[in-house]
């Protein structure tokens, strides 16, 4: 079986807990107006294909660094949209004992999308906006499906990651945070709500991919006034601690 | 037993010199975390001032403040000098003032009158004429080299040899000086002497070593003389942790005063000094904080430590260094971890002093530290980029737990060991010159074996490897026979009588040659086996240039295909070594470590089958070549884990750089990212890692705005320098190597 991938990055210390390898799946079908990947976008795309066996093998050359806490992400691009390979790419990691964790838009969700969830130690969420009409300027999807997906990660008790960009005069009020807490509550197990600040680092590549880049001469989100934020984040009341993770979960089903 | 001793545990160091095991006994393994240390006293923050002045003058004035050729460097040439007079508590400078340079004439005549010449000044004409019947190290290695030898070295294929100075590398233990005092030592190499001197044979090496000793003991007492200008009597030990320290570094000061070896590391000396300074805290003698600033004022001194070089040298080993080498923490044979409170303070000199390149700290890294410790390293090269990791676990079987690293990456054991050093081997040369059949591709000039280029290509991988095999073995040969001629001559003519008399008498020796350009002959080597290399020659039929059609496996993405090339390299280059003898039975060693001599041997290196171009400056070390480890850090940091330190034990050196923003959002995650990464590079097996964290950007403004940045530090190849100190060459290949960014 293959999937078909954007790139691999070896190191990942900022997609999930510990150090990481970090599997970027190739195609989504959000267009989000500040994705910093568009050259994840087009399922054809890409760099190659790539079988479960090469998974394994640089996630296993991995293993002397990942500790107690790392492992490997699947991110993107949006993973789910090859959910099929996913399911049995974590199935051969958890053989070896590595934490998997998902890092999902919540923007698509198929018949494999419930099993990769099942399967998988941690799921890192991207909200985008609780607003249904904000979410659809953003991402240019319904935010119906990110709901089915919430629905199958409590389902499943899995526990979760919040991973939401903050953009200047998109999503930088103290109104948005204090919605966005609101919406989190709906999640059964919210383990870490993580607010990235927008960065412009991607327009060149807009650039050179000849896609027109919808947020130009917005600035990189303000450091001061983003950590100003990050202190009105409130966990659901039920989060034990904002750094207890379980890694535990892979024992075998 | 001596008074000074009272409270330590006994054992057979009071009848032998035995630092080792006094240690051993001794210390107390520290677990606890950085609370307790404590800040810069006034005093420290007014000496430290004095230095940033004097460092921004030294800057502004070219890199070398003041010369004095007056008079020859020896262990009393100057008298005293002072930091801020009436404020050192550690003192002793080299000369009679900091940063003031001396000549140090017996390593090569020649240097010198170079030196001076740099500085619009000469030698003083009595001193000048002294060389008329003097021979210097330098004079006796060019009476015997041959024209090969001369030939390989100035066509690079052999760069960096100590034949024009001082050797360096020689590590004296001295912390006998603090255990033992000076008088005791005298009468165990009167001792020693005798017993050598009254061998049934007098073979060559019994009367070479009988002369050696009787040398060391004129050194030994032209120290006790140095100490007592400075006030001190140290013909006895030292009683407390302050008279420790002094007693050391007085012992050290000797070798630097009259010795300019490239590297002069100071040992381990953080454990032994916390004995004395847990006995002075438990009978009240000093406070924690006087124990710092005793810490704080010793590094200070190492800080301004500075020999005369030529320009020529500076383009070699670029940033003024002195490779003041000092290895904190590892682990006993015991399993008890070797990490003190003094372990801690040490490191602490990077927030009380700022942060700076020498002392070169060397973190000797294991499994075994303890956690609050290993955190405190970490953060330490976060805020600092001034420390380097070393795999404890990997070099303690070998050398047992006292063992000490000279120069950048290589250990040698205390006291009983040393190492005798030089240059690298320029192996992406050695390649080109098998494609051409022996024909240098940068002159045309013939040299050595002669046969066929390679045809018009594409070129065969076993042919290129065969032709690599024939010209490393033919260079290997001669690289030993030169190193032998650099040894004797030194021994011959500049012996270093004030660092091998803190030494046994008897002693084991290292033979470490180098290889630069490893990651390129590696990735050319991938480029003929994997993609299709076509020669391309000039109008006289040299290859000059390479066409490569399709794409290869390169260095530093953890891909067996072409590691494994480069691991065949390391192992045949140390084989091909083995098979010659070497000067008084050396064992011999291999590094692969460039210093800041990969940008040298870059400019004198052609094209390249890997796609790089002439001119251009290698990867240091054992690193991937810039920006092509492109899978991320950890697959990085896996292909330099395969080259074996058991067929590199002169070292495996890595230089990494990541920006902060890749190791975790928060602070805390930094620290626990970089001890992850660093447990998982050295439990692999891997053995060195200099650590810089930072971003391109910052490097970038510093070398546009140089004054806005004076202690800017970083680690370029198994040191660190500060980056204000570095050519403009050498900061642009510091800026031109990869940054892991993650993602």
């Amino acid at each position: 079986m293959k999937g078909r991938i954007h790139s691999i990055e070896t190191f990942g210390a900022v997609d999930g807990p510990g150090i990481r390898t970090v599997f970027f799946m190739q195609g989504c079908p959000a267009r989000c107006l500040y994705c910093h990947n568009p050259d994840s976008w087009n399922l054809d795309g890409g760099e190659r294909d790539i079988d479960i066996d090469e998974i394994v093998h640089w996630a296993v050359r991995g293993m002397p660094y990942y500790g107690s806490k790392g492992g490997v992400t699947f991110s993107g691009g949006e993973p789910l949209m090859q959910g099929e390979f996913l399911i049995e790419a974590i199935k051969a990691l958890h053989e070896k004992g590595i934490n998997c964790a998902i890092d999902t838009s919540g923007t698509y969700i198929d018949a494999f999308s419930e099993p990769a969830i099942a399967e998988c130690d941690l799921v890192l969420l991207d909200i985008k906006h609780p607003d249904p009409e904000r979410f659809k300027i953003i991402t240019a999807r319904e935010q119906e499906t990110l709901f089915d997906i919430i629905d199958v990660i409590n389902g499943y008790d899995k526990h979760v990651w919040i991973r939401n960009v903050v953009v200047p005069d998109i999503n930088d009020t103290e109104e948005d945070i204090l919605a966005l807490n609101e919406f989190i509550r709906r999640i059964k197990h919210v383990d870490k709500v993580e607010l990235l600040g927008y960065h412009t680092m991607a327009v060149d590549k807009y650039g050179k991919l000849g896609i027109t880049y919808r947020l130009k001469g917005v600035p990189a989100m303000n450091g001061d006034r983003l950590n100003e934020l990050r202190k009105l984040v409130q966990l659901p009341s039920d989060a034990v601690s904002q750094v207890t993770i379980d890694t535990k979960t892979h024992e075998h089903r | 037993m001596r008074k000074e001793w009272e409270g330590f545990v006994q054992g057979s160091w009071t009848e032998t010199v035995d630092v080792d095991e006094f240690i051993r006994l001794n210390y107390k393994p520290y677990d606890g975390d950085d609370t307790f240390l404590a800040g810069p006293t006034e005093r420290t923050k007014e000496c430290f001032e004095k230095v940033q002045e004097l460092l921004v003058a030294e800057r502004k004035a070219g890199g070398t403040l003041k010369v004095d050729s007056s008079r020859i460097m020896r262990i009393n040439a100057f008298g005293p000098g002072y930091i801020v007079p009436g404020k050192d508590i550690i003192v002793g400078l080299q000369t009679d003032e900091p940063l003031k340079r001396g000549i140090c004439p017996f390593g090569g005549i020649k240097m010198v009158r170079e030196e001076l010449a740099e500085y619009g000044e000469s030698l003083p004409e009595e001193i000048d004429r002294i060389f008329d019947y003097v021979t210097t190290h330098n004079d006796g290695v060019f009476k015997a080299y041959s024209k090969e030898m001369k030939q390989v070295r100035h066509l690079g294929f052999i760069t960096g040899l100590p034949d024009a100075y001082g050797r360096g590398r020689i590590i004296g233990d001295y912390r006998r000086a603090a255990l033992y005092g000076i008088d005791y030592l005298i009468e165990e190499k009167k001792k020693d002497h005798e017993m050598i001197a009254s061998r049934h044979v007098m073979s060559e090496e019994n009367i070479r070593t009988a002369e050696e000793v009787f040398n060391q003991i004129e050194a030994l007492k032209e120290v006790k003389k140095m100490a007592q200008q400075y006030g001190y009597d140290i013909s006895g030990p030292a009683k407390d942790v302050k008279e420790a320290i002094q007693w050391t570094y007085f012992a050290y000061l000797a070798g630097i005063k009259e010795e300019n070896g490239a590297a002069m590391s100071v040992g381990r000396t953080s454990t032994f000094i916390d004995i004395y300074a847990e006995r002075d805290l438990a009978n009240g003698v000093y406070t924690e904080e006087q124990i710092q600033e005793f810490i704080d004022d010793y590094i200070l001194k190492l800080r301004v430590a500075r020999h005369l070089r030529t320009n020529e040298y500076n383009e070699l080993f670029g940033g003024d260094p002195m490779w003041i080498t000092e290895g904190i923490g590892g682990v006993g044979m015991d399993g008890r971890h070797k990490v003190t409170k003094n372990s801690y303070r040490f490191l602490q000199t990077l927030y009380n002093l700022g942060p700076a390149p020498e002392p070169n700290l060397t973190v000797l890294w294991s499994e075994k530290l303890p956690e609050p410790f290993k955190r405190f390293c970490a953060k330490c090269s976060i805020d600092t980029d001034s420390i380097q990791y070393e795999n404890d676990d990997k070099m303690r079987p070998t050398y047992g737990e006292d063992y000490s690293i000279a120069c950048c990456v290589s250990a040698i054991q205390m006291g009983q060991q040393i190492q005798f050093f030089g240059a690298r081997c320029n192996l992406a040369k050695i390649l080109l010159l098998g494609l051409n059949g022996g024909i240098d591709e940068r002159t045309g000039e013939h040299v050595g074996p002669q046969m066929e280029p390679v045809g018009d290509g594409p070129i065969d991988y076993e042919d290129a490897w065969r032709r690599f095999n024939i010209y490393l073995e033919w260079l290997m040969e001669l690289y030993v026979n030169i190193m032998n001629i650099i040894h004797f001559m030194h021994d011959k003519y500049d012996f270093e009588r004030s660092q091998f008399a803190f030494l046994n008498s008897e002693l084991k020796r290292l033979m470490a040659f180098g290889v630069a350009g490893f990651s390129v002959a590696a990735d050319s080597l991938s480029a003929i086996k994997y993609a299709k290399v076509y020669p391309i020659r000039d109008e006289i039929g040299v290859i000059v240039e390479f066409r490569t059609e399709g794409d290869f496996n390169k260095y530093g993405n953890d891909d067996d295909r072409v590691d494994n090339i480069a691991v065949a390299i390391s192992e045949r280059t140390i084989e091909e070594l083995r098979k010659h003898p070497t000067y008084r039975n050396s064992v011999h060693t291999l590094s692969v470590l460039t210093i800041t001599s990969n940008v040298m041997y870059g400019k004198k290196t052609g094209n390249t089958p890997d796609g790089r171009r002439a001119g251009t400056p290698f990867a240091p070390g054992a690193n991937p070549m810039h920006e092509r480890d492109k899978h991320g850090a950890i697959a990085s940091l896996n292909s330099v884990s395969k080259i074996d330190w058991d067929t590199c034990q002169d070292g495996v050196s890595n230089t990494f750089s990541i920006t902060p923003e890749a190791l975790g959002k928060e602070r805390e995650s930094q620290i626990e990212t970089l001890v992850g990464l660093l447990s998982g590079y050295f439990n692999r097996g891997a053995h060195h890692l200099n650590v810089n964290v930072l971003n391109r950007g910052l490097l970038e403004d510093a070398y546009e705005n140089p004054e806005k940045y004076p202690n800017l530090t970083v680690r370029v190849s198994g040191y660190a320098v500060r980056f204000n100190a570095l050519s403009k060459n050498h900061q642009k290949e510091v800026i031109a190597r990869t940054f892991h960014q993650g993602v």
